[in-house]
């Protein structure tokens, strides 16, 4: 069966390193910070000012004065430090920042990614997206495989414009684990009881299957 | 000490024009000038150029500037909150230009350092890299971004003494401290005004030198745009 995005989330959190500092993206990539591995330390970093970021506060302690870049209403944690955007962005542009994890619309075999506007429709803009993905070290894309209308996101060419050029190492769908390769979209792993064929018919772009592809452990 | 205190918000927007570039700090509805917003609808200043990460919501924040059409230009991160906003937008009614977050602040920085432009690899290969200059360094590729030219800078702090020092809470610090550093005239609002000496040297954010105009703002709402919660058990 295809995973919700509580599945994505779990799958995401086992990429992570101990001794870690992590960005986590608004909508799935948020949900990471729930499922982090026992026995691991890692800390969350919002670009709008926080290192050490920590859950939502109890009702009726929320302060307007700490939210994270999601606007939401945050807590912060032992050892946890704030700051100004400039030095939010140094740590982020200077790759002090570990991992980023963040949705997309579209992913490119190239590892190009879009998801900050459709033209004529939708231009939200680019927040912290493009800083990020032009500088991190290891970029996990959490995204469905497929759009509303079930037409394939993992594409041999992005069509809307886009956030970052040969970015993307890793994505993390409903369907599937993939790697950007030279050579196309590697299968790394594939959701419980989803066929490979299911991942190919969900995947425009070059899928490289190289012999028996695991399913994902999620708990 | 030199004393930057005004006595109220209409002194301290002194000299502000139809026309000019203003920057706004904030993030969200986090850490903006709530009286310098007021009082720049009230005076109905027009065909401004604003730059600031967001654009407020629909009734509050810069959203208030948006309905009563004064902002001819926006520069932003991020205008996903505001209807009205996209609705200007996609209609043309309202000239936008989108950049990296991390390029809007270093922008800011640059712009109170002295830095005429420098080199980003945010937005490299996309649109925003159109036109703009671009080069290598070490096997990686870069756009050339310059610093902006504000006439004013508007910038919400916690604590401020009459020397100008600022201090910040939270995440409410956000762009407030770089802009404050661009502005030709920069104008401090502050929830609390102390006498100099008061503030604590070793926790001043904002150096006095950046600020020309200070005074104590009144009946903040700081509101909250996204109120995320957990039950108490």
């Amino acid at each position: 069966m295809a995973l919700d995005k509580i599945g994505i989330a779990k799958r995401i959190a086992q990429e992570l390193n101990d001794g870690w500092y992590v960005n986590l993206g608004i909508g799935i990539p948020t949900l990471v910070a729930n499922y982090v591995p026992a026995g691991i330390q890692v800390e969350f970093q919002s670009e709008n000012g926080i290192l050490g970021m920590g859950p939502f506060p109890f009702d009726g302690e929320e302060d307007a004065d700490l939210i994270n870049a999601g606007k939401q209403t945050v807590t912060l944690l032992d050892g946890a430090s704030l700051f100004d955007s400039a030095m939010s962005f140094a740590m982020i542009r200077g790759q002090h920042v570990q991992l980023t994890v963040l949705g997309a619309m579209e992913v490119a075999e190239n590892g190009d990614i879009a998801n900050w506007k459709i033209p004529g429709k939708m231009v939200k803009g680019m927040g912290g997206a493009m800083d990020l993905v032009a500088s991190a070290e290891n970029i996990i894309v959490a995204m469905m495989h497929t759009n509303k209308k079930g037409e394939s996101k993992i594409l041999k060419r992005c069509s809307l414009p886009l956030t970052g050029v040969g970015c993307v190492k890793k994505i993390v769908t409903n369907l599937a684990v993939l790697e950007v390769t030279p050579e196309g979209f590697k299968l790394i792993e594939r959701a419980p009881g989803v066929s490979v064929e299911e991942i190919q018919n969900a995947t425009e772009g070059t899928l490289i299957v190289d012999g028996e592809i695991p399913e994902m452990k999620i708990d | 000490m030199i004393n930057k205190v005004v006595n109220n918000v209409q002194e301290a927007l002194e000299g502000v024009e139809d026309g000019m570039t203003f920057m706004l700090g904030g993030f969200g509805l986090c850490g903006i000038p709530e009286n310098s917003i007021t009082e720049l609808v009230r005076k109905k200043v027009k065909d401004l150029t604003c730059i600031s990460n967001n654009a407020g919501v629909d009734d509050f924040g810069l959203g208030l500037l948006l309905h009563q059409r004064q902002i001819k230009k926006m520069v932003s991160s991020y205008v996903g909150e505001n209807d009205e906003f996209e609705r200007q937008m996609l209609s043309g009614e309202l000239e936008v230009e989108l950049i990296p977050q991390g390029t809007l602040a270093e922008r800011c920085r640059a712009a109170g350092a002295g830095i005429p432009a420098f080199y980003t690899p945010a937005g490299y290969g996309t649109e925003v890299a159109e036109g703009k200059e671009t080069r290598e360094f070490d096997g990686k590729m870069y756009v050339l971004e310059k610093a902006f030219k504000p006439d004013f800078a508007f910038v919400k702090a916690w604590k401020g003494d009459t020397a100008g020092n600022l201090i910040f809470k939270g995440t409410a610090r956000n762009f407030n401290p770089m802009m404050a550093m661009a502005g030709k005239i920069t104008v401090a609002e502050v929830e609390e005004l102390v006498p100099a000496g008061e503030l604590d040297p070793n926790e001043i954010h904002t150096p006095g030198i950046f600020v020309q105009r200070i005074f104590e703002g009144k009946d903040y709402e700081k509101r909250i745009e996204q109120r995320t919660v957990r039950p108490k058990n």
